[in-house]
């Protein structure tokens, strides 16, 4: 019986201990990918045209979508906390409590979401196609190196439109509030708009957009490295995207408690 | 040219490739032959440099390209063409920008002289009137044709072809072997391997033909050696038959 339990024990130990190497592993191969990505931003060739392409694709495509979920965001902000403001006969705090929840936190998150929903896993599906279907093989083939073509331009891109869409996305939650606080709470204008300016300060702005930057690294990241090690046909693009995108979100979320932490601490 | 000594390639516990070593000439056709799953298309990646041997070594033109690094690699790739089995065309890109895309990148001439190069390969291949169409929109035969344009386009001194001509109606086939052939009429210098079950293609085709069997080399020689072979799995091969030696997992 002993020898049964300690073999069961052994097995347990062995097959955790696998599990933990071959998780590590993967976390060292998605980091050295990181690496030669970022490597590859500072070497020619400079895909400026790919970078413009990806702009549009990842910013001026999913600014519709952007304007409205900020909109809305402010507004349902506006409207549960008004209520609580209410009780304290201090609505005129809205306008300065919607501002400062939406630069330090809920803009770069919710533009983080967005953009990973639609453009990180419309990444993801698109290079793990080209993956399965030996378009990766093929540029190699021609001597060009895929984290050139298709990782880099998508990293770039998206450092430069993340944190242009949490601007947009902050100003227009703040309108969102704002028609919320006037036309229910009846706070007057120039007051919302003086809480805005005392309670947010520029620090505030810096803390958001750094949060922004850090997420779009990481969308970019998971969403071409997921692509690119995508096998085995139409099922395995749709594994990939759906893996992406739940890495996606967890990461996000996880960095956010990270970067919170560090920047309340300093 | 070419030479693989003692190359085993495993994926996981399969082992594709075991101690394979042969030997491809320079500036001929040669065809490497045998059944699905034998490593015929791994064997190419490792030409190109796609994948690495678990073991072995490869030596192309007397450099051993399992030393290479990423760098160096891509610079060796410059000399190839390949054109994949699925052709493997950008589905982003019209047929124009997929010819033009190595071009580009490789950018040695003006844009001027790269078009007028689209025009001359894609002349080559039979389609001179497709430039603005998109891989959708093309058959296989087409698509095929367009990759071996792309390939052509960079003027390689090695050409890969990955099973050029399967899934495709007779007529077509035996216009990409006729290609295959016009190719290197035209360049004396260039080296050709074509992965294929076409057999009938490989006799009339081939000046050096390579048959693998559970990962070694199970004849090499010119379409006569393989026509006059009394080997079991190679006369099996031929034949067509499904009984005889070899295994079908």
């Amino acid at each position: 019986m002993s020898s049964y339990i300690r073999n069961k024990s052994t097995l347990l130990f062995s097959v955790l201990g696998l599990r933990i190497i071959k998780g590590v592993s993967r976390f060292g191969a998605f980091l050295l990918f990181c690496w030669e990505t970022v490597k590859h931003v500072f070497r020619r060739p400079y895909r400026f045209e790919l970078i413009a392409q990806q702009i549009e694709f990842i910013g001026a495509q999913s600014l519709n979508i952007v304007i409205m979920t900020g909109f809305f965001t402010g507004a349902v902000f506006g409207l549960q906390l008004g209520g609580i403001f209410k009780i304290f006969s201090s609505e005129a705090m809205l306008g300065g409590a919607t501002g400062k929840a939406l630069t330090r936190e809920l803009a770069p998150l919710m533009v983080a979401f967005l953009t990973a929903g639609r453009s990180g896993s419309a990444m993801t599906a698109e290079i793990s196609t080209m993956n399965v279907t030996e378009q990766v093989d093929a540029m190699e083939a021609m001597a060009v190196e895929p984290l050139s073509y298709l990782a880099v331009p998508r990293l770039v891109a998206s450092v430069i439109v993340f944190p242009l869409l949490t601007i947009i996305f902050i100003f227009i939650g703040v309108i969102g509030s704002y028609v919320i606080a006037v036309s229910l709470f009846d706070v007057d204008v120039g007051l919302f708009l003086d809480k805005i300016v005392w309670l947010v300060e520029p620090k505030d702005i810096r803390d958001g957009l750094i949060k922004s930057v850090i997420f779009s690294v990481i969308v970019a990241f998971i969403a071409c490295h997921s692509g690119l090690h995508a096998t085995g046909g139409a099922k395995g693009v749709g594994i990939a995207t759906t893996n992406a995108v739940v890495t996606m979100l967890l990461m996000v979320l996880a960095s956010d408690f990270l970067v919170t932490y560090l920047q309340v601490r300093w | 040219m070419i030479y693989f000594e003692h190359v085993t390639k495993t994926f996981g516990k399969k082992t594709v490739l075991d101690d394979l070593s042969l030997h491809i000439p320079k500036g001929k056709i040669t065809f490497i032959l045998g059944k699905s799953g034998e490593g015929k298309s791994v064997t190419i990646k490792h030409i190109m440099g796609l994948m690495k041997p678990t073991a072995g070594k490869i030596m192309v033109d007397g450099e051993d390209i399992s030393l290479f690094d990423q760098h160096g690699l891509m610079a060796y790739r410059k000399k190839f063409g390949m054109l994949f089995q699925h052709a493997a065309l950008f589905d982003s890109l019209s047929v124009c920008e997929n010819v033009i895309f190595p071009l580009k990148e490789h950018g040695t001439m003006p844009l001027v002289e790269m078009h007028e190069r689209v025009d001359e390969v894609l002349e080559m291949v039979g389609l001179p009137e497709i430039k603005q169409k998109f891989p959708n929109q093309l058959s296989i035969g087409e698509k095929k044709r367009v990759g071996l344009a792309r390939a052509l386009a960079m003027a390689p001194k090695i050409m890969l072809y990955d099973e050029p001509t399967t899934g495709m109606d007779p007529l077509v086939s035996e216009m990409i072997d006729e290609l295959i052939t016009e190719v290197n009429a035209g360049n004396p210098e260039l080296t050709s391997i074509v992965i294929s079950h076409d057999l009938k293609a490989a006799l009339a085709t081939a000046e050096n033909i390579i048959m693998l069997y559970k990962g070694k080399v199970a004849l090499t020689g010119i379409p006569d050696d393989f026509r006059h072979s009394h080997d079991a799995v190679v006369r099996q091969f031929f034949s067509g038959r499904v009984e005889g030696p070899m295994e079908f997992l």
